[in-house]
């Protein structure tokens, strides 16, 4: 039996296409994916985001065992409501999940963990609060709907569709967060787009979601969810690194604090191991798509296409590829597609931003 | 969507046409499609290809998922939808309209042993489930 979320029912009355996604039963599309992908970049679409887990961390000295948890330094967190992405590594430096942690007061951290991953992601951290830090509290937070509102016209909508959001929300720079009467507003999202993720009580979602649609809010499925982020450049757990991937190799070293003098887990194994790849950008020159296992060919030796797809707002296919230290921006290399090498130029990531193609 | 009479189907979800000409031309059926999303590049055979039944010959990439597509009867490929290669959301607006490819078949009979509508049907029905 599949997992459903507060939405299900509305989702299936909009008439989405549902699939089974790690476990859950969630929207794919709502009709066109690439539809769905534009109006997020040109206006405000909305996304079901209930899956994923909002994980409570209370008690007093909380800062210090997520110094110790997590692989980004959460002293970087100094201002209220502020928010860090991280991952959350093993001992042997692969990762566990990453995560969006917010820092709310001095006893109180919000984590927001991915959802095929949730429960693993609870049991480790228990088993850390356990042995290092037995006065906290990790609250798993299932009471709670998240929607995610994004696009350029995003806030202005929620502002409508929520009285007394804006004044609420208007001054919170990107990646800060505040709560309000039974919302907690996060100006954050996996879009590259101006926008709120929403969590608030999962009685109340359906209705939000509906207000929002009325006002114009577009719903969007994971698929155009998946071209969005890709575009934006951000990585997909499970696909880009899991437990066996070295984040330093696969474009996560800006979140990585190696600077720093505290010890977290997982450090050791990486200052030991130093990354002998990169993640960059791929965009294919020839007709195709570019797909995740995808061989790649370079003159410095083979690499191998994590994400990959079409991307709507540059109308051609793109992808994110692990390759040797040596290959750089600009270089051409060739991507092995069912027994043939086609041309795909190395580029920056990422590929869009703020609806703009940055290619 | 009605699943068009005049056509026959495969498993594999691929609709065949027999023409006036005896030429059988091929596409993927509005299912297909449907389950696929978006498309966005279509790789046909060569002209001149020798196709045995059931080869795959073709692929159908929509934003989401590449899909190959199968020979429905063997025979000589002998014309190629420059149309569909170059709009592949032709495939999502009529899937019925957008052959990919003709055949001259090796036997025109064959297509008897493909699906009918009715049997196209229950196939789809059958999936659901």
């Amino acid at each position: 039996m599949l997992k459903q979320t507060p939405l299900n029912q509305t989702h299936r009355d909009m008439g989405a296409r549902m699939v089974d996604f790690g476990g859950w039963d969630m929207p794919v599309n709502y009709g066109s994916q690439i539809e769905e992908h534009h109006q997020v970049r040109r206006a405000a679409g909305m996304f079901d985001v209930c899956h994923m887990l909002v994980v409570d961390v209370t008690g007093a000295g909380i800062r210090e065992f997520l110094r110790y948890l997590l692989a980004n330094n959460v002293d970087k967190l100094k201002e209220p409501g502020k928010a860090l992405y991280s991952c959350m590594l093993n001992p042997a430096g692969g990762v566990i999940d990453d995560l969006i942690v917010y820092f709310m007061t001095d006893d109180w951290f919000r984590i927001v963990v991915n959802a095929g991953t949730a429960e693993k992601d609870v049991a480790w951290m228990e088993r850390q609060r356990a042995a290092r830090a037995p006065q906290l509290s990790i609250k798993p937070r299932r009471d709670l709907a998240m929607i995610a509102v994004q696009g350029p016209q995003a806030r202005e909508k929620v502002w409508q569709a929520i009285p007394g959001a804006r004044a609420a929300s208007e001054s919170l720079k990107p990646f800060q967060a505040a709560g309000f009467a039974q919302y907690f507003i996060g100006r954050t999202g996996y879009t590259g787009e101006d926008g709120f993720e929403i969590m608030l009580p999962q009685q109340e979602a359906a209705a939000l979601w509906k207000t929002l649609h009325g006002l114009g809010v577009a719903p969007i499925g994971l698929g155009a969810r998946d071209t969005l982020r890709l575009e934006a450049g951000m990585n997909l757990y499970g696909q880009d690194m899991d437990e066996n991937v070295n984040p330093l190799e696969a474009g996560l070293a800006w979140t990585v604090d190696l600077a720093s003098p505290r010890d977290f887990i997982g450090k050791q194994a990486l200052l030991a191991k130093p990354a002998a790849m990169q993640m960059l950008g791929l965009v294919l020159l020839d007709k195709g798509v570019l797909r995740g296992h995808q061989k790649v060919v370079t003159p410095h030796g083979p690499g191998e296409i994590t994400s990959g797809s079409f991307s709507p707002t540059l109308n051609q296919s793109i992808a994110f590829a692990r390759l040797p230290l040596a290959v750089a921006v600009g270089d051409t290399v060739q991507v092995e597609i069912r027994d043939k090498l086609l041309n795909a130029k190395v580029v920056k990531l990422p590929f869009a931003r703020n609806g703009k193609a940055l290619i | 969507m009605s699943i068009p009479a005049n056509l026959k189907y495969t498993k594999s979800h691929e609709w065949a046409k027999l023409e006036a000409d005896g030429l059988v031309a091929v596409g993927i059926t509005h299912h297909a499609q449907e389950l696929l999303g978006d498309m966005v590049y279509v790789e046909s055979p060569a002209v001149g290809r020798q196709l045995a039944a059931g080869e795959e010959c073709a692929v159908v990439e929509s934003v989401k998922a590449a899909s190959d597509v199968y020979a429905p009867v063997a025979g000589v490929v002998v014309a190629v939808n420059a149309e569909v290669t170059d709009t592949p959301e032709k495939v999502n607006q009529d899937a019925y309209a957008a052959w990919m490819f003709k055949i001259k078949p090796v036997n025109p009979a064959d297509l008897d042993g493909l699906l009918d509508a009715a049997a196209y049907q229950a196939l789809v029905e059958s999936e659901a489930h």
